[in-house]
């Protein structure tokens, strides 16, 4: 029993970080139905940056205010000089244009801090709290928070704001937006800046937990990416539940089966998944009019 | 005014060319500084180009300059190959030191074998020297050391049955087999094996697992990177009382403020005399090598020394002692030399080449260290 209860706590916290950073790639997808590989590197940012304003002398919540700012920054960045001056060409090539981003703020990060890895301390210290015979970490409780708090306001956004509802109308109809006097290029930026905050945020979050260098990004992205996948990109109810479940597979897996094969088992269960349901868990049944 | 500015071009090339022409020992570099292996490439190309101006302004070996020629592989074996061809036709260098993964190396090693051309590899693996080849050495000690190691202190501990938790990269995954192909010769008996990637966040369903064993007494952990750190956060976590080894591949200062002071205490690796400079007794042969090093590469570079940067430093200590020993800069006769070390204190330990064992360190180049109140203590 208290087995079964620590691979599901392992399970959330694991989980709660991939939902943090799945919830990420929501935003984009949504104004613009491309798939922002350089999500991970807005985590690692948000990592990176935290933890050298921190060792300068600030103290943590302004060193994460910080992070989240710039590397907001860094996403309107993206999106003025690399996406809106390839407005026009097919999703595909935006994507690889994310690719491209992603490999050049991972080098420039290696170039402006370090290739070391890093940590800043938990928020709330080290000491772990004991549920049914099983521990977890405060830190772990931070990033669960922090991943429903940013679903909720997500789900606010897109259902109650004309902001998100004017979101979701350019990656339905650009053109059509446009004519209702949606201004399409603010609706981009504004995007690139909310994912690039969410998932600098989502750095802040889990950095105690996983620690940061530049190169996490990618195996942090590529299972964000499967966890939105999983419960239906764009959806961020998917998303946290894609994450959360993701992260219980593993766990479970790693503990009652192999660890050897975790990584594997959680991806034969996706690919189940999406093949009885090709638009994931919550995903949205498209048709095309013809 | 094109046709000029040609000309001055080429003339300055020619004067580039000519000055350069005097430094007649030409020792070729090809490290991972950046890609993957930057925690390995980057200490050793800061290392090779501090040591190497070091010595040139000291008035250089047999009174003659030192030129390094230094090119970055990324860790990719495809470009090490071609910069190893490049070294040896194009730059005509005397000697290469370099190939910081063990990919790289291999994929160095018939470059070097075919133009004969001393070659000291900075990579851990066995295989590098094991059959021995006629122009390849190496300054780390291998996997297979770390294990033994780790095995004879569990052995005066009366440790016979242990649980390992590796890393599924390279470096844990060659360590792992490494220690399970000897760790027979110990007794000790390995009675659970789990993995994790690399990238993992979180690593307590396998220690719970672990910790579940029959009889367990310790646990082993071969691994690199942040996993290690993970493991004993975990560890702590889950309040498990047994002995934690980890491997030398995270013997720094950063895996303890990584991991933590508090999570870090009692944890036990093989690391080499380099870590514990300062504390070392005054008649230790390596305390004066180790702690120049240290203190120079700290004042150069402001980062903390390791392990990785101290196996460029005695690749050079080797080499350049060869060269002297050789009289000359030819291949051959710096090959000679350099089988024929013996007795040279490095960072990493004390060499002793010979036909038939290209490394010329033995278990004595590890100290075992533990971790108590934050700081590095020798247990031995």
């Amino acid at each position: 029993m208290a087995e079964l209860m620590q691979f599901i706590l392992s399970g959330l916290t694991v989980g709660a970080v991939y939902a943090l950073v799945a919830l990420g790639f929501t935003i984009i997808y949504n104004a613009s139905d491309v798939v922002n590989f350089a999500q991970g590197e807005f985590v690692m940012l948000g990592g990176m940056i935290t933890v050298f304003a921190h060792s300068a002398g600030m103290p943590l919540p302004l060193a994460a205010v910080i992070a989240i700012a710039v590397t907001a920054s860094v996403g309107v960045a993206l999106n003025k000089l690399a996406i809106e001056p390839a407005r026009g060409a097919p999703v595909v090539s935006l994507i690889i244009i994310t690719i491209g981003a992603s490999i050049f703020i991972r080098g420039v990060t290696q170039l402006v801090f370090d290739k070391q890895l890093h940590r800043f301390p938990a928020f709330s210290g080290d000491a772990p709290i004991h549920i049914l015979g099983a521990t977890i970490l405060p830190q772990s409780l931070w990033v669960m928070l922090g991943a429903v708090a940013v679903f909720v306001a997500l789900w606010l956004f897109f259902t109650h704001t004309l902001t998100g509802k004017a979101i979701l109308a350019t990656s339905n109809n650009r053109l059509a937006a446009q004519l209702v006097g949606i201004n399409t290029n603010w609706v981009m930026t504004l995007s690139f800046a909310l994912s690039a905050a969410i998932g600098a945020l989502a750095g802040v979050l889990v950095t105690p937990i996983t620690l940061v260098s530049y190169d996490v990004g990618i195996a942090l992205a590529l299972k964000g990416f499967a966890a939105a996948m999983l419960g239906g990109m764009g959806n961020p109810k998917g998303a946290l539940v894609g994450g959360i479940l993701l992260g219980l597979f593993e766990a479970l897996t790693a503990g009652y089966l192999s660890s050897q094969y975790k990584d594997a088992a959680a991806f034969i269960v996706i690919l189940a998944v999406l093949f009885a349901m090709p638009q994931g868990l919550f995903g949205k049944k498209s048709t095309d009019r013809v | 005014m094109k046709i000029l500015s040609t000309a001055a071009l080429a003339g300055l090339m020619a004067f580039g060319f000519t000055s350069a022409a005097i430094a007649e020992i030409k020792i070729g570099v090809s490290v991972s500084e950046t890609g993957p292996a930057a925690f390995l490439g980057d200490p050793e190309a800061k290392t090779l180009k501090m040591m190497i101006d070091d010595i040139n302004a000291k008035g250089g070996v047999n009174g003659e300059q030192i030129e390094l020629v230094l090119y970055d592989d990324g860790g990719d074996p495809n470009k090490a190959r071609t910069f190893a061809t490049r070294l040896v036709e194009d730059d005509e260098v005397t000697a290469i030191i370099g190939g910081s993964t063990t990919g790289a190396t291999m994929a160095i090693i018939p470059v070097v074998e075919d133009a004969e051309i001393p070659f000291i590899s900075l990579a851990g693996a066995i295989d590098i020297i094991e059959p021995v080849k006629g122009f390849v050495f190496k300054t780390p000690h291998t996997d297979r050391m770390a294990c033994q190691k780790i095995f004879e202190d569990m052995k005066a501990r009366d440790i016979i049955k242990i649980g390992l938790i590796s890393g599924t990269d390279g470096f844990g995954a060659s360590m792992e087999a490494q220690c399970k192909s000897v760790v027979g010769d110990y007794g000790i008996e390995i009675v659970a094996s789990e993995t994790y990637g690399p990238q993992d966040a979180d690593m307590t369903p396998q220690l719970t697992n672990i910790k579940g064993a029959q009889g367990i007494q310790a646990i082993l952990n071969p691994g690199f990177g942040q996993g290690p750190s993970i493991i004993t956060r975990n560890y702590a976590q889950l309040a498990i009382d047994l002995p934690l080894y980890q491997s030398h591949g995270v013997a720094s200062d950063g895996f303890i403020e990584l991991a933590g002071a508090t999570a870090a205490e009692g944890v036990r690796l093989p690391g080499t005399a380099l870590l514990v400079a300062d504390i070392l007794p005054e008649n230790d042969p390596q305390k004066q090598v180790a702690l120049a090093y240290k203190t120079m590469f700290e004042e150069k570079t402001g980062t903390a020394v390791g392990t990785f940067g101290g196996y460029a430093h005695d690749a050079v200590l080797l080499m350049v002692d060869a060269i002297k020993r050789a009289g000359s800069g030819e291949p051959i006769a710096i090959r000679d030399a350099l089988e024929a070390t013996s007795g040279l204190v490095g960072t990493t330990g004390t060499y002793n080449m010979s036909s038939t064992d290209h490394l010329g360190l033995d278990l004595t180049a590890f100290r075992m260290l533990e971790i108590r109140d934050g700081k590095w203590t020798v247990v031995e």
